[in-house]
């Protein structure tokens, strides 16, 4: 996967994680999704979804127990989409 | 924030949805008196919230054989099947199961949980893949966490959703379980085994179908949704629990899959575990046995389903796709939910409530669990008390 794929992965979680809380939070990729987004588990879940349709790719919901940030999300579906293409 | 403090933080978001110390959940009952009824408080209720769906807890087979046990073997086992050895009775509950399911082997686990625990577990491990349906029980998901497995979860129900999951799996396939139950505790609402089947054998993977909920309540002889489909055969594990229709507590796995045994050497929650006692295998087995034969508590119990279920939905209650043992009025609130819940229980009706995070994608339940021994008469008073609830329920915010 080229960069650019990485900046498609980071523009995409950015642009539907604005769409999903405050518009005053600035979403960087140091965000953290649970505690500055205070984003539930179901939106998540749905966030996920949506992404996951976007790469066509799985993601394993074990692995989002390691995933805080902005940037950890994009490394782990950047990962998923590297090794599944 | 330190591990005590983490569990006073659950505690108070537990007390904001309950407040005034409301013991919706793990309620005192002070006395059993029959399948259908117990007094909790001052009160002699009507149990519409248990699992018991051939109503067999007080069944006089099941009690005698249960006695006899203690009287020949004892109140327990001691210990784990691998270190205390396997009792007769363990080994006949196994042929029995196996039998009953028309397969070669099959292994008895010490609570339904962990027969999922367990045979998940001993299934898949690391680098393997688990695809699970959004609404399975706990059992199962905890069953994928511990096998440390990826775990892929597909919308319920969802076989578009599932299928593009498959067709993204590639060649992991070939490691993959996809898991799917019988009747789903939630709403109700069973798995269309159907298109699951076909699903796997367009892409490849194994099967495991849990019939926690489904054993003696579908099908001629109480198999589960593989009778009523008839697709026994092409379901490659099954799973189930001792603990709904056969009035105990365990569970089991079954499988033409001579790898099943080998499970009993690589499965914790098997291994690690004390065996079931004498007692709880008796009664289980004497439960089996009117299980099989038991379909006129199989047409007494679908009809009280189908009763509630038209009366609930006539009035307007937001219910599971079908008719069926499990009957989940779906509200808008867990405030509604909780006033509904105590509403009935004012009644004299007890259900289960159940709130987020428990329920599906942030619903809030009250659920009915139907039994075989409940009168028609019963089933009416439970409908007409929705009935007259609704108002006060709808208008509540």
């Amino acid at each position: 996967m080229t960069e650019s794929n990485y900046d498609e992965i980071m523009k995409l979680l950015c642009d539907r994680l604005s769409d999903l809380t405050n518009a005053d939070v600035l979403i960087t990729p140091e965000t953290n999704l649970i505690n500055q987004l205070s984003i539930d588990s179901i939106k998540l879940l749905n966030l996920i979804m949506e992404i996951e349709d976007a790469f066509d790719i799985s993601i394993p919901i074990n692995a989002l127990t390691d995933v805080q940030t902005v940037r950890e999300l994009a490394n782990l579906v950047h990962k998923i989409k590297t090794t599944s293409s | 924030m330190n591990l005590l403090e983490k569990l006073d933080a659950a505690a108070a978001a537990r007390k904001a949805l309950l407040p005034n110390g409301v013991g919706a959940f793990g309620i005192p009952i002070e006395e059993i008196f029959s399948a259908t009824e117990a007094r909790i408080g001052d009160r002699r209720v009507l149990l519409m919230g248990t699992n018991n769906y051939l109503g067999l807890t007080f069944s006089p087979e099941c009690i005698r054989a249960a006695h006899e046990a203690i009287d020949k073997e004892g109140t327990g086992t001691t210990g784990s099947r691998m270190a205390n050895g396997s009792y007769f009775g363990h080994r006949a509950l196994e042929k029995e199961f196996a039998d009953f399911y028309q397969c070669s082997s099959g292994i008895v686990f010490t609570t339904g949980y962990q027969a999922n625990l367990g045979t998940i577990s001993g299934l898949v491990g690391p680098g393997d893949t688990v695809l699970i349906d959004g609404d399975s029980h706990a059992s199962i998901f905890d069953g994928c966490i511990l096998s440390g497995a990826n775990i892929i979860r597909f919308k319920h129900n969802d076989m578009a959703d599932m299928e593009k999951r498959l067709r993204r799996l590639g060649d992991n396939i070939e490691t993959t379980l996809i898991i799917a139950e019988g009747i789903y505790s939630m709403l109700g609402d069973q798995a269309p085994l159907a298109d699951i089947v076909q699903l796997k054998n367009k892409y490849g993977g194994i099967l495991l179908l849990d019939e926690a909920h489904s054993l003696g309540v579908l099908g001629k002889t109480g198999q589960g949704l593989v009778e009523t489909t008839g697709l026994l055969n092409e379901v490659d594990f099954i799973t189930g629990t001792f603990s709904k229709s056969l009035c105990s507590i365990g569970g089991f796995c079954v499988s033409n899959h001579p790898q099943l045994e080998q499970l009993r050497y690589v499965s914790h929650p098997y291994i690690f575990t004390a065996s079931p006692s004498p007692a709880t295998i008796a009664s289980t087995r004497a439960a089996l046995e009117l299980l099989q034969k038991g379909s006129h508590l199989r047409d007494k119990l679908w009809s009280n389903c189908r009763q509630l279920y038209s009366q609930l939905q006539e009035v307007g209650y937001q219910l599971g796709p079908d008719p069926g043992p499990v009957i989940a009025a779906v509200v808008a609130t867990p405030q509604q939910a909780l006033l509904l819940w105590k509403q009935l229980l004012e009644h004299n009706i007890y259900v289960n409530l159940i709130l987020p995070p428990a329920a599906p994608e942030g619903k809030s339940l009250v659920r009915c669990s139907v039994n075989a021994a409940h009168t028609t008469e019963e089933i009416r008073y439970v409908g007409d008390t929705f009935a007259k609830l609704y108002g006060a329920i709808s208008t509540q915010t």
